[in-house]
């Protein structure tokens, strides 16, 4: 176990955001699904009780009968804001007095850096170059992302939990959103932590050695099954594809149709709605994790060859 | 030319100029003193104990400030600074463990982030050669420069932290609902721009790490479909080192001095531009559709209409 080298990557200014996040993201999950959890308690009581459900303020919060329901902005919304900037001010100053923003040597074009990596919130692509061409990492599945990500609130057609906690109400939106979100923290960890020179990937704790020759043999799925030669690599290619597609789409399924209730939301999801979902599930939350692990166990490199693009 | 006026006829008594002036004095000093009576300063200085009561004072701020509602809703519906807020707010939406505050902090960030962006502005050329040599002269010249560089640096690191957390939160709580689903869009936009800053402000250093952490991000930009040289179908797209996506975005083929100036103006004019104005509309929206999205009363299952109609049938006490 080299402990120096681990403490090296850690510590280096730049990657502070991201040992801060391994603290912060933990933190405010917990902080809301505390939260999801005692609304879905209240939820489960009130449903088994209509009587109380009439009745019920509905809110977990202990409430006093003689609060008037609103408050002034001033002072009691104000003082709150003016506190946070104090704080954060505070928390920036003696960040930045602590720690100093790096600057390298001028920029020289003749001289590569090695690992040459990007600001940490863009190693997620720079990750993702290793298990797809540059095309569909650093421009397709950026833009599938941030589409995804518009069109979220679009195809969501679950009337609950708009406005509070809730896990029981809201497992599937939640969830792909969650699923996402740690893939992508996931691909920043993998970049910051586990690659080194030449993109080589080490474990932490172990030595980042320049001199590493990895004796690493990426395969073609077409190669991998004795089909060497065009168009059949490509048709090969384009039926597994295709095989994905419709595999993961029905998994998808199953899963989004598990519950009753889930079915119920589904009755009122239109058409299109489903189709998007089914879309941006496949595209991006499936194929993402599903070609990391084939290059990463399997040593596979592309499933569809073709002479213009390679999947 | 007016013609000259005839001299005012002298006084039968003379009186010495020095006389005149001296009762002229007179005069004059008995009026400061019933100006300046014990009684008069007094009062003069009790009002300057309240400094709200001074013509000074209210000519700034306009309404009284005193604990009455009242005067507490006028303080924010009549100040341009906080007219996006609400003169009442809800007793719940206060609390920070629903809103975790991140939106609000991201904003301030933005506002510090322009203001130390704004002072780095005085130092720095966007020039090859030159560049680098502002930083180095920040650092260790500039009173105060390297601070001021470090909070830039750190303050746009936990800006995109805190945007995500802000988002994270919206998730959680299923705030982009109905009817803020397009505020949830704006804000997705916001989050590409917030991201898109901090990767061109990386390049303006000139050192190495920008240079190559820019070389690797543009060079994905060439393989883009149809648009990079080097993309699926860009070469029948007529798509050539000189004419393609990239060139645009470095303004030449390599990374130079206009891809300096390009980030340079990108990092300090265009996006800032852009994420004003979305966040005017991402506030204003806010507002629109009614305030923040909670904490809002549980929603029972049982309570949802049939299927065909989105809306959820009132809750207790509508």
């Amino acid at each position: 176990m080299d402990w120096h080298q681990l403490w090296t990557i850690a510590t280096l200014p730049d990657n502070i955001p991201i040992v801060a996040m391994l603290f912060l993201i933990p933190f405010f999950s917990w902080l809301g699904f505390r939260q999801a959890i005692a609304n879905d308690r209240l939820i489960a009581q009130l449903e088994a009780d209509p009587k109380l459900a009439k009745t019920h303020h509905r809110k977990t919060w202990p409430w006093q009968p003689n609060w008037t329901k609103e408050l002034h902005v001033w002072p009691y919304l104000l003082r709150i804001e003016f506190l946070a900037t104090l704080i954060v001010t505070i928390i920036l100053y003696v960040w930045s007095i602590t720690l100093n923003a790096p600057l390298e040597e001028p920029s020289n074009p003749n001289l590569t850096m090695n690992p040459s990596k990007a600001p940490w919130y863009f190693l997620g692509l720079q990750e993702m170059l290793v298990y797809f061409d540059p095309w569909i990492a650093g421009v397709v599945m950026p833009t599938l992302i941030l589409i995804g990500l518009m069109v979220f609130p679009y195809v969501d057609a679950n009337p609950l939990g708009s406005g509070y906690y809730t896990w029981k109400q809201r497992k599937i939106a939640i969830g792909a959103f969650l699923v996402g979100f740690a893939t992508w923290v996931l691909l920043i960890i993998i970049g910051t932590f586990m690659r080194g020179p030449g993109w080589v990937w080490f474990w932490p704790g172990q030595t980042w050695d320049h001199n590493t020759v990895l004796y690493e043999v990426n395969r073609d799925l077409p190669d991998l099954v004795g089909i060497t030669s065009q168009p059949w690599k490509g048709i090969f290619g384009a039926v597994v594809v295709g095989l994905f597609f419709a595999l993961a789409g029905f998994v998808t399924h199953k899963l989004i149709m598990r519950k009753e209730f889930d079915k119920k939301i589904l009755e009122r999801t239109t058409l299109l709605q489903y189709l998007i979902f089914q879309f941006f599930a496949i595209t991006v939350l499936w194929a993402l994790p599903i070609k990391l692990l084939a290059r990463q166990l399997f040593r596979i490199k592309y499933v569809m060859v073709t002479p213009w693009f390679n999947i | 030319m007016e013609p000259e006026k005839p001299e005012q006829p002298e006084p039968k008594t003379p009186v010495g100029l020095a006389t005149r002036v001296r009762e002229g004095m007179k005069e004059d000093l008995e009026a400061i003193k019933t100006k300046a009576n014990k009684d008069n300063v007094k009062a003069e200085i009790e009002n300057l104990k309240d400094p709200t009561k001074t013509q000074l004072y209210k000519s700034i701020f306009r309404v009284k400030h005193e604990p009455t509602p009242r005067s507490r809703s006028l303080g924010v519906l009549t100040n341009v600074f906080l007219h996006l807020h609400p003169a009442k707010i809800n007793r719940d939406a206060v609390r920070f463990s629903y809103t975790w505050g991140m939106g609000g902090i991201t904003f301030y960030l933005f506002i510090v982030l322009t203001f130390t962006g704004i002072l780095l502005m005085f130092y720095y050329h966007p020039s090859k050669g030159q560049a680098y040599q502002d930083i180095l002269y920040l650092e260790n010249d500039v009173p105060f420069g390297k601070l001021l560089r470090n909070m830039h640096r750190w303050g746009a690191h936990l800006m995109v932290i805190t945007t995500w957390l802000h988002m994270f939160r919206v998730v959680l709580t299923g705030s982009y609902k109905t009817p803020r689903e397009f505020n949830w869009a704006v804000g997705v936009v916001l989050l590409t721009l917030t991201l898109l800053l901090s990767f061109t402000g990386y390049l303006l250093p000139d050192d190495q790490l920008g240079f190559w952490a820019v070389t690797v991000g543009t060079n994905m930009a060439k393989a883009s479909p149809m648009l990079g040289n080097e993309g699926p179908f860009g070469a029948q797209a007529g798509m050539t080192p000189y004419n393609d996506v990239r060139f645009a975005l470095l303004g030449g083929s390599i990374v130079d001095a206009n891809a300096l100036l390009r980030s340079y103006i990108w990092h300090c004019i265009a996006i800032p531009t852009i994420v004003s104005v979305l966040l005017a509309v991402h506030f204003w929206r806010v507002r629109k559709d009614g305030g923040i999205s909670g904490p809002a009363p549980v929603m029972l299952e049982s309570e949802m209409r049939a299927a065909g109609s989105r809306a959820v049938k009132g809750a207790a006490g509508k």
